[in-house]
């Protein structure tokens, strides 16, 4: 069995995974990567998506919202801006985010802004219709 | 000496009290179990993220390009303070030892010349201060109507701070809030969060020297990072208080308890002493008056 790293996944609002896994997939902001044990030191920010943690052939999936993601010596360690486990998700609280997130794309003047939300909106309608499907 | 009938009211009205202040203590006591669970599920976000941001901080040190919520602006004239407290009275020391804290605070630095902004947070605060820095107070925030505080909350607060600051409204931000210890004690903190201070410790210089693949750049990460820190330090600020206003109220209001059922103990004694006391004299005026027959 190959080493196992040690992932710990916190939202502001609790502490939401921490143990010992065999793999971690981060949706970062550059494109999703793939950390195992003894990785690279890496830092980098997220976008809205899906956590996969895969821990002895079993894969849990956890939805956050953008945050970061650091790897170091000690493991992983995510920052979520908000996480929530896949069963959990409440599929009107999502339309709910990409109606805000539309009229967030409609009312920005800051041309940066507004990309960065209409950014964000592209991958949160991902993830809606990936949470219909079940 | 006080009628039968005074002592009676007095009792009653004693007793109501105390019933009172013993549904305020069991009320406090279970709001605590969940304040108490959210703080501490709170601890470990604020302590990570101020542990990587303090990796990344010691990467720019004395690099001019550091961004400015990191390095501050360089001066310390305008201090921003912010000032949690709770919504609620009857807690205890629980506000007034936030309250003097900021207020010996806000004096230090006013004799040292400097410029002092308070930004309130919590209705007690409100209070404490409004009559003596009535000119100074910028923003006033407080939670009355919200069921349970979120992180939205903290970040709008934080939101609105970081607009302050590149505003150039203040140079200094630091946070006053008391920190949840145990039911019995609670610390009144002070906290810088602007330009943000790290603890120096030998494991985060060690960190600091692997390193790093950044994934944007540096800039990016530290231009999320760091309103993120600070907003996440003002959630730990808010449910720290939150905890600790629970444990304060019930500690208060069990001694106010105590001090009632005593206040009764001694009531009733007096009572039943004077009760007797009518009796005797009824009697000795019975037996006189059949005597004189």
């Amino acid at each position: 069995m190959a080493d196992k790293l040690k992932f710990d996944l916190v939202s502001p609002e609790r502490l939401l995974f921490s143990e010992q896994v065999d793999m971690v997939t981060v949706p970062g902001t550059e494109g999703e990567m793939g950390v195992l044990a003894h990785h690279a030191p890496v830092m980098t920010t997220l976008r809205p998506g899906i956590i996969r943690i895969e821990s002895d052939g079993k894969e849990t999936g956890v939805f956050v919202w953008g945050g970061f993601a650091e790897v170091n010596a000690s493991g992983l360690t995510v920052l979520a801006e908000e996480a929530m486990p896949m069963d959990e998700i409440n599929l009107d609280d999502l339309g709910q985010r990409i109606k805000n997130l539309e009229e967030d794309v409609a009312d920005f003047e800051d041309a940066d802004r507004k990309e960065d939300a209409a950014d964000r909106l592209w991958h949160v309608r991902q993830m809606f219709e990936a949470a219909r499907r079940g | 000496m006080a009628s039968l009938k005074d002592l009676q009211t007095r009792i009653t009205s004693v007793k109501s009290t105390q019933k009172i202040t013993r549904a305020m203590q069991m009320v406090a006591a279970a709001k605590l179990r969940r304040a108490q669970e959210r703080a501490e599920a709170a601890r470990p976000y604020s302590a990570r993220i101020e542990g990587v941001l303090s990796n990344l901080a010691a990467s720019f040190e004395g690099n001019p390009g550091a961004p400015k919520l990191l390095a501050g602006t360089g001066k310390d004239d305008v201090h921003l303070l912010v000032v949690a407290t709770a919504d609620r009275g009857l807690c205890g020391g629980f506000n007034t030892s936030i309250v003097r804290k900021a207020r010996a605070h806000i004096k230090e630095l006013q004799d040292d010349g400097k410029q002092v902004k308070l930004y309130l947070v919590g209705k007690k605060g409100n209070d404490a201060l409004k009559r003596q820095f009535e000119s100074i107070i910028i923003e006033r925030r407080d939670f009355q109507g919200v069921r349970t505080v979120g992180f939205e909350h903290a970040q709008d607060i934080g939101q609105h701070i970081v607009k302050l600051f590149n505003d150039e409204e203040f140079d200094v931000c630091t946070v006053f809030f008391s920190e949840f210890k145990t039911v019995m004690t609670q610390i009144p903190t002070e906290l810088q969060l602007i330009p943000p201070r790290f603890e120096h410790n030998d494991d985060a210089e060690e960190i600091a020297a692997t390193p790093y693949e950044y994934e944007p750049d540096e800039e990016v990460i530290l231009a999320n990072l760091l309103p993120l820190n600070l907003n996440a330090q003002i959630f730990r600020a808010i449910l720290e208080n939150a905890a600790s206003e629970q444990g304060a109220r019930m500690s208060a209001m069990d001694s106010a308890t105590r001090n009632a059922g005593e206040m009764i103990d001694d009531l009733t004694l007096l009572f039943n002493r004077t009760r007797q006391s009518i009796i005797t004299t009824e009697l000795i005026e019975i037996i006189a008056g059949a005597e004189s027959l």
